[in-house]
């Protein structure tokens, strides 16, 4: 019993860190309909830069996570602002060609500078081991990644809903055209978004290198969640994913404790089938246009 | 003459062989007698060039974009590996016809899955087949030998008559002769009128079908077709190499694949083989630069190509051969730009 729910603590925890690395994607690819599968990228990029401030630099780790997402959110906005703007009307298959150019691009050039092993971040001691409460292990690290995430989650949301960035947001997206009519100046909504994303997508790969790994192929090896993430969960609100992330961390722990010899094969089957059955997404209506 | 009859006459026109093609294909045979210690390099490339090929019959002629074109080259190549292993069809053409046709079933119970949904679903849907497959294949390492892939592979001679050697030569002239084959069919097809009604359909799906034709019929058929087509290249992979491993599954073989359609240029067919010459050289110069990084360089290609745009880079690359050929022939230039690519 007390097992089950220590996965399933660790299953909200990795879900819930898919939810701040995935999210950006869904705003990018699920609000502007760019399939980004270089989002990885960022989130690596800041984990690294997280990865030097904290071994090399010896900043304390919790100064390292802002600098990671605004690091993350820098690289954005000079990529949004030279490359991607240019791709957003383009089609499908050239926005693939890029992001996955700028995969490789990424991959390769992190190899070269900090090298191909797996990259750990000093934690502080107040972080490391777990405690129980009512017979249940709970680790320390993740539950500070279920409240740093849990408050994200919640002001995201309070974003989207009560502000006028919000609003306008949820304009542009709906029609860039009549946004723009009213006076919203939707590139530098859309920029923005991108950047806060990616900043969000570098704060997750600081928090993910104890549970993810961190390495030259981190891009790569995750792509694949983001993407279920983002076209699982849908797009009509900010729910959809985080509810499709809960599912995929608690059944991705859960698969990988009682089947482990299926290995990823229930994730991608029921990827596969979630996608046939409703191509919009379990909880979204206009996820794909 | 009616408009059905002027159709029919464009279509024969334009179906025609020219010299140009002819001249491609005398190049391609002159390649094995000019370069006589560089067959394993120059079997890459026919390999390489057949799966770029199955990937335009879906890409360039029915617009279906794929990101997990690799799970029908893996599935040959350990269907080839397979077979030859434990030695249930030991000779190589039917053998590879045999892992064409596994491949080819699994794309037609696959294209149910693919012709549903619009462009991001799809490109889920395959990329998630190939890692499903990827991940089968680890799973049951008894079979497929895990990450340590299939060892031991001994090929018999090609219809008894011509045994692999160890430069590589047979191999050559073997994968050549396959190439030359299923191109001589792609080509049939996509000048059939069953081809040009693909083309209708990546033009406006919605149009071809309100003109009659059966959109979701016609697809499931080209991507049948097309995944026995990479299902051989797989094939041919491992009866050339003799080694078949995980990594046949990989999504960077699906990537670098979209790379290599994409410098070729899409839906005329040469567009794979092209683009699998200038790739392997590109790949070749990289790895001599910076060996390890070469993926880097790729990656780069890939952004250029796509910031550039693709038809500019064709019409540049187009220009000087066109102004040789006006110059010497006097007439329209045979190589002219692919037709899905023309402003």
């Amino acid at each position: 019993m007390t097992s089950i729910l220590t996965n399933l603590f660790d299953g909200v925890a990795y879900g819930m860190l898919l939810f701040v690395l995935a999210c950006g994607l869904a705003v990018t690819l699920g609000l502007m309909n760019f399939v980004n599968l270089a989002h990885g990228a960022f989130a690596m990029a800041g984990g690294y830069v997280c990865a030097v401030l904290v071994n090399q630099a010896g900043w304390p780790f919790f100064a390292g996570l802002p600098l990671a997402f605004i690091a993350s959110a820098l690289i954005g906005v000079v990529l949004e602002r030279l490359l991607y703007r240019h791709l957003y009307a383009r089609s499908h298959l050239d926005q693939v060609l890029f992001s996955v150019g700028l995969v490789f691009m990424s991959v390769a050039a992190v190899d070269y500078i900090m090298g191909s092993s797996r990259v750990f971040i000093k934690l502080p001691a107040a972080l490391e081991g777990q405690f129980d409460l009512f017979g249940v292990g709970i680790g320390r690290y993740r539950l500070m990644i279920i409240v740093i995430c849990g408050l994200l989650t919640a002001g995201l949301q309070l974003v989207l809903a009560k502000t006028r960035f919000g609003s306008r947001l949820r304009a542009a997206v709906d029609d860039p055209r009549a946004a723009s009519g009213l006076g919203i100046n939707v590139p530098q909504v859309f920029a923005f978004t991108f950047a806060f994303g990616c900043g969000l997508a570098g704060l997750g790969g600081a928090l993910s290198a104890e549970i993810l790994g961190l390495d030259p192929y981190f891009p790569l090896k995750f792509m694949i969640y983001f993407l279920i993430v983002v076209t699982v969960g849908g797009s009509s609100s900010i729910t959809g994913p985080f509810l499709a992330s809960l599912l995929l961390g608690i059944g991705d722990v859960a698969g990988k404790y009682y089947v482990p010899k299926m290995g990823p094969f229930v994730i991608y089957a029921l990827m596969i089938v979630i996608l046939i059955w409703r191509p919009n997404g379990l909880f979204g209506r206009t996820a794909a246009r | 003459m009616t408009a059905q009859a002027d159709v029919g006459y464009h279509a024969i026109q334009h179906g025609r062989w020219h010299r140009g093609e002819i001249a491609f294909w005398i190049v391609a045979l002159a390649c094995a007698f000019v370069f006589p210690s560089r067959y394993l390099i120059m079997t890459d490339i026919v390999r390489l060039a057949l799966f770029a090929l199955s990937l335009d019959l879906i890409l360039g002629y029915a617009g279906i974009v794929s990101l997990g074109h690799a799970a029908f080259f893996g599935v040959g190549a350990y269907g080839a590996g397979l077979l030859a292993l434990h030695g249930i069809i030991a000779e190589p053409v039917l053998a590879l016809v045999a892992a064409g046709l596994v491949a080819m079933a699994l794309g037609f119970l696959t294209s149910f899955l693919v012709i549903r949904g619009v462009d991001l679903t799809r490109l889920m849907v395959t990329l998630g087949i190939a890692l499903l497959l990827e991940a089968l294949a680890e799973r049951f390492s008894s079979i497929t030998g895990g990450t340590d892939g299939l060892q031991g592979i001994e090929m018999q001679p090609i219809l008894g008559l011509f045994a692999f050697d160890m430069f590589g030569r047979t191999g050559f002239f073997y994968a050549l002769a396959v190439l030359f084959l299923l191109f001589l069919l792609a080509r049939r097809i996509v000048h059939s009128p069953f081809g040009l009604s693909l083309r209708a359909i990546r033009n406006n799906p919605l149009r071809a079908a309100a003109i009659g034709i059966p959109v979701n019929r016609r697809l499931i058929a080209v991507y049948t077709l097309a995944a026995f087509y990479a299902g051989i290249a797989g094939a041919l992979f491992t009866q050339t190499t003799a080694i078949a491993s995980l990594d046949v599954f990989s999504f960077e073989r699906s990537a670098d694949l979209m790379l290599v359609l994409v410098i070729g240029g899409t839906g005329y067919l040469y567009g794979g083989l092209i683009g699998a010459v200038v790739f392997r050289m590109l790949q070749e110069m990289f790895s001599t630069i910076t060996p390890q990084y070469w993926q880097f360089w790729i990656g780069l290609v890939l952004v250029v190509i796509v910031l550039v745009g693709r038809q500019r880079l064709h019409r540049v690359a187009l220009w000087l051969p066109n102004l040789v050929i006006t110059q010497l022939a006097g007439r329209k230039a045979a190589v002219v730009l692919p037709e899905s690519e023309a402003p």
